[in-house]
Formats: structure tokens, sequence, C-alpha cells
């Protein structure tokens, strides 16, 4: 096999080799909350294709690596062992030594380490506290050696798996000197009986020459289910693993290390997988297809008015043709926008793992509760929706949640419930992190915005008003997290990753009862629908979410206040004004609040009017970046191109008001 | 042309544009293409001299004019006025300069350093001159033109741009 080919299939096998560890992983945590025995079943078959693989694609110090847990997983398999915590853990950390070992392979670097071979030490001395005989743990331990005895016994239906013996002996043959010694002891005893098909043979193979353990263990890896097999050294070279009564001493320096391993591995993982592959269920491609094929139809239909009068019963066809385009096109679109969706389970799937170890770390129990994993989302939405729900989650299980005791003061249940929801709402993507924990503290979320000079006093503050202090940059200190039970880590942070996805974070919180965060975000960023505005000579895109309503208002509604702020009434509120043609210095803007029109919008939970000469019409814009060549312009998301090709911005309704808010304080 | 013909295999190309009645090279790797002038869409809170952005096939290019850029008095544009589109590190960006005249193969020894003299272009963002006939030439820098200088600029001219909202 070619280079290129091989690393073709190299990429193909760490994409499914991933997965199978995720697998293993939720399968293991599955385990631990009391899950079945066929999850066992799960967990090796996720690791025995992993080793058979990694054996394959040329990595044999995974394959050899991998071996050893599945070795283990053998014993509980087989039920010579029980599956207990102790084991489950060294599992997890197994996976993650693995997901760090293909992120390495990834990358091009060696993929053993010091963990890796810690993790290893100890994976074996755990098949050594329960293995049968010293003898077959000695022999486990020899890696090295000049001198090798096989015995090779494969079961009579070995042939039918499409596994030839003698390439495998043949095989063998590469690592050094042969001597074969055939075994009889299974033929039948009349030629009757002996079926063709069948393997009746076995073979004693003494093999000179050094070789370790793993080529040797590598050639029958495809057919190690299908044989009794035996390595032995003969002539030891070295002492490759430390004895089993010293291997215990290993675990303490390397469990530390795995976790940090780890997120630097998925860390590494995520960043690569930015530019990497999708897959697509066949039925979306079916329906893409589909679409296509309509499309073509429409248009050769269309191509007949090239020739000919056009009269009045065949422009109705030709605008019937037109129309039949139109919505072939629009269909066309929100199928290829929905390759990009992904089930946001993958986002999901990480968190019962972190929850269990923080949880565990921090002494408090909590159940995660899992709800609308299938609820898709955009693919570049997805990965960088990861980072703010692990911050909210450790929040809410750092602070939001009690310990035990707390909770049975409180007249709770000892276990606290987290719960992640996803849902479709209109246009719009909502994604839930709601604990029963004790809430936020509005008491001291006041006093610490006081402290601060956010607030002069909290007087008059709705409970909405108080919990969104906790957003503010000024609370993102680690005081905050000692001084009261209020959140605040990073939280500016959180709301600033989701506003960069174009969503909005909000919090609902009841004192002792628990919080709710909700994070709503666009269905996709690459299309909006807006409304054009006119502004003097210029055209601006208002995305059409943000917008409440528009109201043509008398001159004498908008007053100005003390500051050179001016507000108008609508419905039982005031609403501050926002001028469009101020805040983006637009020329021959109209200036007169009767001639130009008030759109109300909201951005950010904030309700202003944007005042602009008039709507134009509404159209879907496909979003353009701005920064790609040039930079971000406050208040301005991004840009499009108009019908005529001419650029137009879209208007940043949240950004516009941090905008106005900022030239304000100035 | 240069008429050293050690260094042919060294020789670059620039492209002479003109403004204000003198001549700038721009170095021919750098230029993506050339085009007409047309309106472009001011976008809010840049400097003077970017006026806007204009749609290079579906990518959104910034275009600055160099007499602006330079401090030099704005001419109405006219049927000469065109804008050269640069590419400097993966990012594209239209220079509006009065006329482009020539392409110029200038080879490393006709490349003298720049005086530091009342040229109207502050010579920071010159790399050198060098002259063809009676003709003298100034040759652009064009990594600077749009950094690192000017990305300071952009970063004083918006203090708090890290919070502004962006889609991709």
């Amino acid at each position: 096999m070619s280079k290129a080919a091989l690393a073709q299939f190299q990429q193909v096998f760490i994409e499914e080799s991933l997965e199978g560890l995720d697998t293993m992983e939720s399968s293991l945590l599955e385990l631990d909350n009391g899950g079945d025995a066929e999850l066992v079943h799960t967990i090796f078959r996720a690791a025995h294709s992993i080793k058979g693989g990694a054996a394959t694609f040329g990595f044999p110090e995974m394959s050899s690596f991998t071996h050893e847990a599945e070795s283990l997983l053998d014993e509980v398999r087989s039920g010579k062992r029980a599956i207990d915590g102790a084991i489950i853990e060294l599992l997890l950390r197994t996976v993650d030594c693995l997901r760090a070992m293909f992120a390495r392979a990834q990358a091009g670097e060696p993929l053993n380490d010091t963990v890796a071979e810690a993790l290893r030490n100890e994976l074996a001395a755990a098949m050594g506290r329960g293995a049968p005989a010293g003898a077959v743990q000695a022999r486990r331990n020899v890696d090295q050696a000049d001198a090798w005895t096989i015995r090779f016994r494969p079961y009579a239906g070995m042939l039918a798996s499409g596994n030839d013996p003698l390439r495998l002996i043949r095989e063998l043959g590469g690592l050094g000197e042969l001597t074969v010694t055939p075994e009889f002891d299974r033929l039948p005893a009349t030629l009757a009986a002996l079926e063709p098909g069948e393997c009746h043979l076995g073979w004693t193979i003494e093999l000179k020459g050094p070789a370790r353990r793993a080529d040797i263990s590598g050639v029958f890896d495809w057919v190690e289910d299908e044989c009794d097999l035996s390595i032995d050294a003969r002539h030891v070279v070295t002492e490759a693993a430390p004895p089993p009564a010293a291997a215990p001493a290993a675990p303490a320096p390397a469990a530390a290390a795995p976790v940090a391993d780890a997120g630097a591995a998925r860390a590494q993982r995520e960043a690569s997988a930015e530019s990497s592959s999708v897959r697509v269920s066949i039925d979306k491609i079916d329906g893409l297809i589909n679409l296509v094929g309509e499309l073509v139809i429409t248009q050769s239909m269309l191509d007949t008015f090239r020739e000919g009068e056009i009269d009045a019963a065949r422009l109705a066809v030709l605008e019937q043709g037109l129309a039949q385009l139109a919505r072939h096109t629009r269909e066309l679109q929100e199928s290829v926008m929905g390759i990009r969706m992904l089930p946001i389970a993958s986002v999901f799937n990480r968190f019962p793992r972190m929850v269990r170890d923080i949880s565990q770390k921090l002494g408090k129990q909590v159940k995660l509760e899992l709800v609308g994993e299938q609820t898709e989302l955009d693919k570049t939405v997805l990965e960088k929706i990861g980072d703010p729900m692990v911050h909210l989650v450790r929040n809410a299980i750092d602070h939001g949640l009690e310990t035990p005791d707390k909770r049975r003061a409180a007249g709770k249940g000892d276990t606290g419930t987290l719960t992640l929801a996803a849902s479709h709402r209109g246009g719009s993507i909502v994604v839930e992190v709601s604990d029963d924990g004790a809430g936020l503290n509005r008491d001291a979320i006041i006093g610490k915005a006081v402290q601060r000079g956010l607030i002069s006093s909290g007087e008059g503050m709705s409970d909405e008003a108080v919990a969104d202090l906790i957003f503010q940059p000024g609370f993102s200190t680690a005081a905050v997290t000692t001084d009261l039970s209020g959140r605040g880590v990073g939280m500016d942070v959180v709301r600033r990753n989701v506003a960069d996805l174009g969503g909005t974070v909000t919090i609902r919180s009841t004192q002792g009862k628990g919080s709710v965060f909700t994070i709503t975000l666009p269905l996709t960023l690459a299309i909006i629908d807006g409304l054009t505005a006119a502004v003097g000579e210029e055209r601006y895109i208002v995305p059409l979410v943000s917008i409440v309503e528009s109201v043509q208002l008398k001159g004498d509604a908008v007053r100005s206040v003390a500051g050179g702020g001016e507000l108008f009434r609508f419905r039982n509120e005031y609403l501050p004004v926002i001028r469009l043609h101020d805040a983006f210095g637009c020329q021959d803007a109209v200036r007169g609040i009767d001639e130009g029109l008030m759109v109300v919008v909201e951005g950010d939970g904030t309700r202003v009017g944007l005042f602009v000469d008039g709507l134009i019409g509404q159209q879907q814009a496909v979003v353009k970046s701005l920064e790609a060549n040039y930079r971000r312009v406050q208040g301005v998301s991004g840009a499009t191109i108009l019908a005529d090709g001419s650029v137009a911005l879209i208007v940043d309704i949240a950004g516009l008001v941090r905008l106005q808010a900022r030239r304000k304080a100035a | 042309m240069s008429d050293n013909s050690r260094s042919e295999a060294l020789q670059s190309q620039y492209l002479t544009v003109n403004l204000a009645h003198e001549e700038y090279g721009i170095d021919i790797l750098a230029v993506r293409e050339i085009r007409g002038w047309t309106p472009v869409t001011r976008i809010p809170q840049a400097p003077h001299y970017v006026l806007g952005v204009l749609n290079l096939r579906g990518a959104i290019v910034p275009v600055i004019d160099m007499r602006l850029r330079f401090g030099i008095e704005r001419e109405a544009y006219g049927a000469t006025t065109v804008t050269v589109i640069i590419t400097v590190a993966g990012r594209n960006f239209g220079v509006v300069v009065d006329a482009v005249s020539d392409v110029l193969d200038v080879s490393p020894d006709a490349i003298r350093p720049v005086p530091d003299m009342g040229t109207t272009v502050d010579t920071e963002y010159l790399k050198g001159l060098t002259s063809t006939g009676e003709r003298m030439v100034l040759l652009l820098d064009v990594d600077k033109l749009l950094q690192p200088q000017d990305a300071q600029m952009l970063e004083a001219a918006l203090p708090a741009a890290s919070d502004v909202k962006a889609v991709a």
C-alpha cells in the first residue's frame, strides 16, 4: 500500500477510533452508574477494533497498549473479574490516554509518552492481581527476547473467515528463523470425517532472532479470536516492565497527569476538527440529488423560451417556471444549509464525564440529565458552543449545587440535578443549563456590585437586572467565588462567546430553588433574514430577528433628555432612540422624526428605537465577513452583497446599543 | 529596463502608478488586479482615508485612497482613476490612485535608498527609489501600507473593539 493511501486510511481509522473511544467512555460511565453487562461487551468490542486497526494501520504502540486494556476487559467479560470503581477509573484513564495518543498520531509525534508507559504498567499490574499464575505474569512482562516459542492452534472455522495459516506463518518468518512443527492430534480418524473447509492442524513454531512480543502478536491480530495462541519467550534479553510488586508505585505520579493531558488532547482534537469533515446522512444527500434533479428540469423548461414569440399563454408558463425556480432554489439552499447541521449530542456527550469528575472532586452528588440531544445546530455554532457550556456547567456544580449536608439542611434530596436541554424555538436554538441548587444570592451580588462601583445601590432593581450583573467583567475575580455564593467566574466571557455566535445568554434564578441559564442561538450563521433600511444614500440590513415592530412617530413624540439622549414612548415603556445616521455618521439622512421611521429593535435583552429614513424591503442576506480583509466594526456584524452587486452592512443591534452606551459615557 | 545583465535573475517587476504628478512603484507580485473606480460602501468608524468596502467577487475588501493616506489633497475621480487590489499576508485591500502607467523591470542594484527629503510621501512607506530614463520612481513598501502603523491607528480609532459582535 502506498504511503498516501495508508495515510488516508489512517485518517479514517483515527476518526472511527475517536468515535469508539467516545462509546467506551460513555459506556464506562453508564457502567459506573450500575449499567448492565452488555455494556462490557460494547466496551470490549470498541477496544478490540481499535487494537486491530492500530496494528493494521501502523500504530504498533497503540495496538499493544490497547491490548493490555483489552485483556483486562476480557477477564471482566468472561466473569473472571468483577468490575469495580477502580477498574472503571483505570479504564477511563486509558481512554484519555488513547485520545492523547491519537492526537499525537495526527500531529505526527511519537505515540508513547511517560503517561502511557505508566498507565500501561498499571494495566499490567491490575491484570497481575487476578492472574491465575505467576508464571504467566513473568512471561507477560517479557517484551523482547532472542527466541520465542509460539503455539498456534486455529479453531476449525478459521479458514472460513479468510485467514490463511500459511500466510501468518510466512509473515512470522519475516521476524527470524522459523522451525515449524505441525500438530496432528485434531485430525479426524477417517478420511470420510475430514471436512476440507475446516482447519484441523495446529503448529508449534520456534522463532530464532531478536523480536518483540508486540511484533509477534501483531501477526496474529486478526485471528486471535479464532485460535488458541501462546507466545513464550525462550531467551530473555531485557526485563522491560518492573516486577508486579513494584508496579503499584507507578499510579501515584500518573494519576494527576492524564487529566491535563486529556484536556490538551481534546483541545488539539477540537482545533483540528475545525477544518475537518462532516458526516452527512445518506437521506440528506438523496434529498439534495432530488432537488438538483428538479432544478435541472425547471432549467430545461425555461430554456425553451429562448426561441419563438412569447405570447400571453407562454408568458403564464414562463411565470410559473420562474416561480418553480425560486422555490427550488430556496429548498436547495435550505437543504445545503441542512448539511451543516449536526445534532448537539456531540457537545452534550462530553459532559457526563466532566460532571462525574468535578462532582467527585467537590464531594457533591450530581445527577446529569440530557434533554433534546438530537436537536441540530450549525457545525460552526456547535464547535464554538462547547466552551461557554463547559463554563456554565462547571459554575453550576461549583457554585450552584450544594453539598449533600447543605441540601439536606435546605430540605432537598442529597443528589442535585443538573439538566442540559436543547430545543428549537422559532428561528432559534435554545440551550438551557439548569440546576436545582442554591440559586443566585441577590444581596451578595448587589453588595459586590456596589463595592465594585457598578451600581450605587440595589434599590428597586428587578431580579433580572441583578442577575444580569454577574455578566459584568468586574465580577470575574477569584474573590467573588469565595466571598459569596453567587456565580461569576468569567461569565462576561461566556456572554461574549455566545454573542460572537450571534446569540444571547439570560438567567432566571430563584434563591434556594436553583438557576436556569438560557443560551439562545441563531439556527445558522451563514444566512439571515433582514430588512433593508435606507439611511441617506446608504443601505443597511437590519436582522429580522431583532426587529420588534416599526412605527411612524409624530415629531413631538420624541423627547430630549439631559445628557443628549432621546426617549420615546412605546406602549407602556420609554425607549432610548438610536439615530442610525448619527451612530454611523451618514450624510444626507432624514433628521425630522416625523419624516423617517422608528424601528423598535431588541438586542442583548435591551429594547431601543432605531431611527432610519425608511424600510425598503425584506431580503435574505448571505453573511460575509468584514474581518477577512479588514477588521471588526462596532455596531456592524458583517456585510452582504445586494442584488446590484454593491455591498451593504448588516447592523448588529447589541453592538450598537453598547456603542451608544459608551458614547454617552464618554 | 535595467541594463545590468548580471542580476537579471534577481530583477523584480513593479507596477507604476501616478499620484499627484509623482510616480510610485508597487511590487507586481503583491498586485492582484486593477479595476476601474467604482463607488464603494462607506464603513462607519473608519480612518478618513479608508473609503469603504467593495465586493470583489463575493469577498468584502476595504479600499484606501492613496492621496488621503499620504496626506495629499483629494481630487475628483476621473476616467483614469483606478483601484489597485493588493494582497499582503493573505489580506486584500484596494488602493485608489490617479492612474496606472507602466510595468517596470528593476534590478536590486538599481534601487537606491530614499534620502530623507521633502517628498509628499512619508519615507517610512518607501522601500527605495529608482529611475527610468528621465523619470524617478518611488518604490512603495506595500507591507507597511496597512500595517503595523495602520493597524495601530485602527485600534486607536476603536478603543473597545474587542466586544464587538462578529458573524463569520
